[in-house]
């Protein structure tokens, strides 16, 4: 017995899938279900693993959430940029529930697939960069025979140094979205990921996507790199992708979508 | 409006300049936040909830847990990062030596207001026996500002 796993919805058309495709979230071979002039990435999972209760466990197994996390990348990677991606975890009881789905919501898929046609998604971080917080910046006046005092006063102008750093740092982390959204079609914010989870203890202040048309994309990347130099010393900014649109990739079929798992 | 484009069935990916071209493996918080968008996925006939809390426990646990592979990546910040490696006592000490000097810098600031207050005892009468050793006060005028 399987369920249906759902990766990418794509427009159908003559071709079968790229013969290349990686192995699924079950090591299955990717295959497609089509309905409506659309066209369906999916593979068929066990459902003893795949049922709700084990899923929701598995998800709490941090080898299996990102083994089969990074495979759900790697099969909507691998269809390069036509796809619709599906968000992770997405499963349905058999595939002709996939191909409800395709109908239902054909037009939903066609809008959604035509706001991301020739486009793809980039993300940005910016860190404030704190390798440099001029530490033996003395205070004149400080009274040298009075270590405590000294220390405390030493303390206060880092401390309030500090605050005017991160702010400016903060307020460039805006310019450096405000300018990159302008270049994209659509642009939006991702909270910034704590140091725990990126092992960078700088803090993270700006963590956007932006969708961008490939006619723009070396302007994109110039406009990165431009903005690396211009902020150089007080914050550094990573590029990333090009990114499957993860991020704008308005199914119909989300939280707030008319077939959000009900039945029929 | 553009409509969709068909699909082609070579995958091949654009090239997009600027870009290098051989593709590194997605760090994997920033894929996690993709592919499960902010921690909650309700699609299908399955139902999956994750909350935000629980995200971030998952990248946590998901980084600890894959320590190799991190290291594979170049990361190792935790075996630099005193409150997550062996380093706790390196930290108390950092800790207790500052909670000593924010001390020292309040008793020298009482310290002060009482100089202040016995500059004028000293001049008084009936002054009786001389501070001990106090070398230094008076001979050199002292900034107060």
């Amino acid at each position: 017995m399987t369920h249906t796993w759902l990766y990418a919805v794509a427009p159908a058309g003559p071709d079968p899938l790229p013969p290349d495709l990686p192995g699924g979230v079950a090591d299955e071979g990717p295959r497609t279900v089509t309905a409506d002039g659309l066209l369906a990435v999916v593979g068929s999972v066990p459902t003893p693993d795949f049922d709700s209760d084990t899923l929701q466990r598995h998800l709490g197994e941090p080898q299996w959430l990102e083994r089969t996390a990074r495979a759900h990348h790697r099969v909507v990677s691998a269809l390069g940029g036509r796809a619709l991606p599906v968000r992770y975890g997405t499963v349905y009881r058999d595939d002709d529930r996939v191909r409800a789905l395709l109908t239902a919501h054909a037009d939903g898929f066609r809008a959604a697939l035509a706001g991301i046609a020739d486009r793809t998604e980039w993300g940005v971080k910016a860190y404030q960069d704190r390798t440099d917080p001029d530490e033996g910046d003395e205070e004149d006046g400080a009274p040298e025979d009075r270590p405590g005092t000294a220390y405390l006063l030493r303390r206060r102008s880092a401390r309030d140094r500090a605050d005017r750093a991160l702010a400016d740092a903060a307020e460039r982390a805006r310019q450096v979205h405000r300018t990159l959204a302008g270049l994209a079609d659509r642009s939006t914010e991702h909270p910034p990921q704590p140091p725990e989870a990126t092992g960078v203890r700088d803090p993270m202040l700006l963590n956007g996507a932006y969708l961008v048309h490939r006619s723009r994309a070396a302007e994109f990347a110039r406009a990165v790199t431009g903005l690396q130099r211009l902020h150089g010393p007080v914050l550094r900014v990573e590029l990333t992708g090009p990114w499957p649109p993860y991020s704008f990739a308005d199914l119909p079929i989300g939280p707030s979508g008319p077939s959000g798992g009900d039945a029929e | 409006m553009s409509t969709p484009t068909p699909w082609r069935g070579n995958g091949a990916a654009p090239a997009y300049p600027g870009t290098s071209a051989a593709p590194q493996p997605a760090n994997l918080a920033d894929l996690l936040e993709r592919v499960l968008d902010k921690g909650i996925v309700i699609a299908g006939d399955i139902r999956i909830n994750l909350l935000d809390i629980e995200l971030l426990t998952i990248r946590i646990r998901l980084l600890i847990a894959s320590v190799d592979r991190a290291r594979e990546m170049g990361i190792d910040w935790w075996e630099h990062d005193p409150t997550l490696s062996s380093g706790d006592r390196r930290r108390d000490l950092a800790a207790e030596n500052r909670r000593l000097r924010e001390r020292l810098g309040e008793l020298e600031a009482a310290r002060s207001k009482e100089d202040a207050g016995e500059a004028d005892a000293d001049a008084g009468p009936g002054a009786a026996e001389p501070p001990p050793a106090r070398k230094g006060t008076g001979t050199r005028p002292r900034r107060t500002s």
